[in-house]
Order: C-alpha cells, then sequence, then structure tokens
C-alpha cells in the first residue's frame, strides 16, 4: 500500500459523502441489485458497517460475489471467481428480479422527477436527440420489481432534478399504475446527491429534501430543483462521513480510488 | 451403448475458419444477433463483418457497444435492436451518437427495449412463441416510440381476480446468431461458464448459429462435464476456432478484459478521422483474428493474462 494522495486525513470528497450517506441507508436491508461506481462503494461499505451480510446481485447474473479486488465494471472477473452464484439472464430478470427478490436496487439517470420516474434514454426529442443516452439497461426492471429503489446523482440541477422528463424510460410506481399496470416495489425511496437527500414513502408521494449536507442551505437545493421541491417538516444536516467510515472506505473498499476520484 | 462420436472428417463435424462462417452464414440485410453480456462478447466476428463488407444488417444485441459501434462505422448496420447503447460504464459511443443525433453520415433505425425486453424477445424467439410477457413498462415512453411493446389484458384473473394487463414483447428470430464461448468440440457442443448472459436463447432463437471459442476440445471434455454445455450441438451450424477473439472483452479463464481499450474507445470513437483509421489499421489492415493478435504483441496480451482459479469436480457417476 503505497501512500497515495487523497488517502488518510485528507478532505471529505464528494464521491466519499454520497457513499457514505447511501451505504448508511443500507441498514438492515439484505439483497441489493447494484451497478458499478459510487452503489459499489455504498454496498462494500454497508456490508462493514450497518449491513453485514447484505447480499450484492449484479446485472451481469452474478449473486453474492466476493472479489477479490474492487470491480471495474458489473462484469469484471473478480465478481465471477468466488462468487456464491452465477446465473443467466432469464434467470435474473426473470426469477430472481421479477420474482422479488431483491430489497434494494440503485439506480443513477441523467433526469429525476418529483414521482422518482426516470430518464436515462434521450436529451431532446427521442427520435432526433441532442443526446443519445444509454437507455434503460435493466433499470426499467430494477424500477418495477425491487421492493425500493435508491438513486445516486451527483448533480443536482434544475435540468436534472426536472419538472417534466424529456423521455420517461423508467417509470416509477405512480406512472405504472396510472397505465393499468401493478407494480411490485414502492419505486424511489431515496436520492442521495452532490446537495443532500431526498425522500419518499411509497406509491402517491413526492419526493422531499429530508436532509442537506454540512455547508448547504435548503435555498440552495430549492433553487437546485426543477419542480417546487417540498421540505419534511425539519430538515436534517447530514452527519459528516466518521473517521471510521472514511477509513474503510478508504483504506479497505477502494484503496486504488478506482471510484473514489 | 456406446456409440462413438468420431470427430476428424465424420459427418457432423461443424469447423470453419471465420472466413467461411462469416461468408456463409451472414448476408447483406440479414438480422444478425451477437450476443455475449460483457464477457465473450463476439468481438472477432464482429470484424469479420466488417472486413467481408456487408451492408445493410440489422443487429440484434443487448448491450450495444464497442463492436457495433465499429459496425456502424464501417457502414453495416442499417438497423440496430438493442436495450443498452453505451460503452460500458467507460464513456460513449460516437458512431453511435453520430447516427442517432445528427443522421450522420446516415440515419440509423433504433428499436429500444429494456434488458428484460430484449431477454423475453430471445425466450420467446427459442420457443416459438407469439410473445413474451414481462411486468415491465407499465408508464414507460418506450411503447409511444417502439410499438413491438405492445400491452394485452391477460386470460386468467389477476391476484384481486380482476382482469389483469400486462406489457409484451414479440419473437426475434435472427437469421443468424454469433456468440463466443470458451470451447466446443467439434460437433459444436459449446460450454460457458462464469457470465452466461443470454446465449443459449439467441442461438435457439436462431435460423443459423455461429460458434466461435477460445479451444477446440475432443469429445471426451465435453462429455466428461455435460452440464456445462449450454449450447448442444443440435443447435449449431459452425464452430470457429478463434483464440482471445473476445477482446477487449473477457473470456473467463482465459484472458482479463481490456480496460484500459475501453477507456480510450471514447476518446478515438468521437473523431470520425480517427475512427476510420483505427479501423483501417486494426480490422481492414489485417487479414484475419490472428493477424490481429499477433500485431498486439506478446506484451500486450500478457498484461491481460490471468491466473489459475480451478473449478472444484463433481461426480457424475456411473453404473457399476
Amino acid at each position: 500500500m503505497s501512500g497515495r494522495p487523497g488517502r488518510g486525513a485528507g478532505p471529505v470528497t464528494a464521491s466519499e459523502l454520497l457513499s457514505v450517506v447511501a451505504a448508511r441507508e443500507l441498514a438492515g436491508r439484505r439483497t441489493v441489485f447494484a451497478g458499478i461506481g459510487l452503489p459499489t462503494l455504498a454496498v462494500e461499505l454497508a456490508a462493514l458497517t450497518v449491513a453485514p451480510g447484505i447480499e450484492v446481485v449484479y446485472e451481469s447474473g452474478v449473486c453474492g460475489a466476493h472479489p477479490s479486488r474492487l470491480p471495474e465494471t458489473i462484469a469484471d472477473a473478480v465478481l465471477i471467481t468466488g462468487a456464491e452464484a452465477v446465473v443467466s439472464m432469464p434467470a435474473l430478470f426473470g426469477s430472481v428480479l421479477q420474482g422479488g427478490h431483491i430489497d434494494v436496487g440503485f439506480l443513477g439517470a441523467a433526469q429525476i422527477d418529483r414521482w422518482g420516474s426516470l430518464n436515462t434514454s434521450v436529451i431532446g426529442e427521442w427520435e432526433r436527440p441532442a443526446v443519445r443516452l444509454p437507455g434503460s439497461g435493466g433499470a426499467v426492471e430494477v424500477m418495477a420489481n425491487a421492493r425500493e429503489v435508491f438513486v445516486v446523482m451527483r448533480r443536482h440541477t434544475p435540468r436534472s432534478f426536472a419538472a417534466a422528463l424529456d423521455f420517461c424510460t423508467t417509470p416509477g410506481p405512480d406512472r405504472a399504475l396510472a397505465d393499468g399496470i401493478r407494480p411490485l416495489g414502492v419505486g424511489v425511496t431515496r436520492v442521495v446527491t452532490e446537495l443532500g437527500v431526498l425522500a419518499r414513502d411509497g406509491i402517491g408521494d413526492e419526493l422531499r429534501l429530508v436532509a442537506v449536507h454540512p455547508g448547504v442551505t435548503v435555498a440552495q437545493v430549492l433553487a437546485a430543483t426543477g419542480w417546487e421541491l417540498r421540505t419534511a417538516g425539519r430538515v436534517a444536516t447530514t452527519e459528516p462521513p466518521t473517521p471510521a467510515e472514511l477509513r474503510l472506505l478508504r483504506e479497505d473498499v477502494d484503496p486504488d480510488r478506482v471510484y473514489l476520484r | 451403448m456406446e456409440r462413438t462420436t468420431d470427430a476428424g472428417g465424420a459427418a457432423g463435424d461443424k469447423v470453419v475458419s471465420l472466413r467461411e462462417a462469416v461468408a456463409r452464414h451472414v448476408r447483406d440485410g440479414d438480422t444478425v444477433s451477437l450476443e455475449g453480456f460483457t464477457h465473450l462478447i463476439p468481438t472477432a466476428a464482429g470484424h469479420e463483418i466488417i472486413r467481408q463488407g456487408r451492408r445493410g444488417l440489422t443487429v440484434v444485441r443487448m448491450t450495444a457497444d464497442i463492436v457495433v459501434d465499429q459496425m456502424l462505422a464501417a457502414g453495416c448496420v442499417a438497423r440496430l435492436v438493442s436495450s443498452f447503447v453505451g460503452n460500458s460504464s467507460a464513456g460513449s459511443l460516437g458512431e453511435l451518437r453520430r447516427r442517432i443525433e445528427r443522421a450522420d453520415p446516415e440515419p440509423l433505425e433504433f428499436e429500444e427495449y429494456s434488458h428484460y425486453g430484449m431477454v423475453c424477445r430471445y425466450v420467446a424467439g427459442a420457443q416459438r412463441l407469439p410473445f413474451h410477457p414481462l411486468r415491465s413498462y407499465g408508464g414507460s415512453d418506450l411503447p409511444s416510440v417502439n410499438p413491438g411493446i405492445r400491452k394485452v389484458t391477460s386470460p386468467y384473473p389477476g391476484p384481486d381476480g380482476r382482469p389483469e394487463q400486462i406489457y409484451v414483447v414479440p419473437p426475434v428470430n435472427p437469421d443468424v446468431t454469433i456468440v463466443h464461448a470458451q470451447r466446443a468440440d467439434r460437433r459444436g457442443n459449446t460450454q460457458i461458464w462464469g457470465l452466461t448472459g443470454v446465449q443459449a436463447e439467441a442461438v435457439y432463437a436462431a435460423d443459423r448459429a455461429v460458434v466461435v471459442v477460445e479451444e477446440l476440445v475432443a469429445d471426451e471434455v465435453v462429455r466428461a462435464d455435460p452440464n456445462r454445455t449450454l449450447i448442444p450441438a443440435h443447435a449449431v451450424d459452425a464452430v470457429v476456432v478463434c483464440p482471445r477473439g473476445a477482446h477487449p472483452s473477457f473470456a473467463q479463464g482465459y484472458y482479463d478484459r481490456d480496460n484500459a481499450f475501453y477507456r480510450s474507445w471514447s476518446a478515438i470513437s468521437a473523431d470520425p478521422a480517427r475512427l476510420r483509421a483505427w479501423l483501417e489499421e486494426w480490422v481492414y489492415g489485417t487479414a484475419d483474428h490472428a493477424e490481429y493478435v499477433a500485431k498486439r504483441g506478446e506484451e500486450f496480451w500478457a498484461r491481460l493474462a490471468v491466473g489459475e482459479a480451478l473449478s472444484g469436480s463433481v461426480d457424475y457417476g456411473r453404473r457399476l
């Protein structure tokens, strides 16, 4: 372990703060469907703190991964060697996800609306977009079938927290019900951003601001949100990462700073 | 009852070169499925399709990534059916974005699904079903841009006893499916381990199937572990031996993923001239994949080498 810059007692970065906040939210959860990046850090940190025994399921089909190194992609070979199970795509999406075995699904998006619906397809018109984004991947399935969904979005701007999505790739359960489809889960319950934490209890609820990060004001978050964001009765201030959380994150979870940029 | 499945030269030997396999099985205007979910991506086959100048293809692939961007840049593809059009988590696909955002140099027809939508299309295709239901798409804008995604009323009452609505997707039956795998015997019994994705369903959905493998093995090797055969020979039309044919993706137990190449693709593909030069050097400029491998050099492959992690073995038993 060489003394890389950023390790040890340096200031808390946005990635570290987001990972720690997301990890704390995983207390008591058993199965998590996670992508790569901050969700990986959050789940690994949760496993060492608030959620020992948590099982990570990756979109590539890996269940109960025990990687020897931090994976660089959802299909990193280190996820497979030593994993508890590797299943096919029909089994992963059909039986694991649609079968109702996932407590929390992690998703990201270019845009989110007040109901927790997500856009990962296009900025602009779908037919001739200003920006073509990757699309759903398995996000539509995660939202429809996970018991609840956590969203991690670094950037909190009126464009990304949009009054109206340019395109709804991944609908929250309220939109699904309006379309006559009964969803399995309650949709987005937590959104962690660079500014704070938004929460939503379940079907019929809007996202509300429940916490701001240290140094961030409520007014700042409201101004950065494209709709009239409601606030919880009392907006908390995020408890900064503890020295123990930071040490685990920097020395055990991501010592090579693959994601802790 | 011991029957020999006589290899070399006997009926049922399907081993051909990649050039022959593509020449015989991939035709202009075909619907071509290339599968491999981030693992075992049939890149070498994509490159051979480029070399042979196929045109007007409909490419079906869940995760349309670098090999699709290359086929787009080479002018092979008229239509893309996919559920994820990005360079893994490593950046953008420059050619794909130019085609979709600016119709540059020409438009690309795009059919957008979600991952499970694609999986269900392959399952329905493999099983010759008219459609496949799934609990996705309720409230999504995807059905409004993709008429293939339709809502029906279930013929059975829902859990509450009332009529239940559900979305369905149509089967996909590619003219040809090409997958990459670790090993096969000469007749095409194909063994895959690690991430197994949707390769078996994609093969069964197709009219013709080409399996490209790292290694050709004797019948006894396959028959010592029949559960590992994900694709039986009866579904396979051609077997191609092409070591390192999945680069820059990986082959579990053979070589690692070339993450540096994934990261470099955003910059290469952002500039059409640079992308063209890349194709000239690495695809048009190599006669076949063996030449591509040699051109990369031994040091390059040494960096992607993996150590050993053997599976335990199981006892299939035999009647005494």
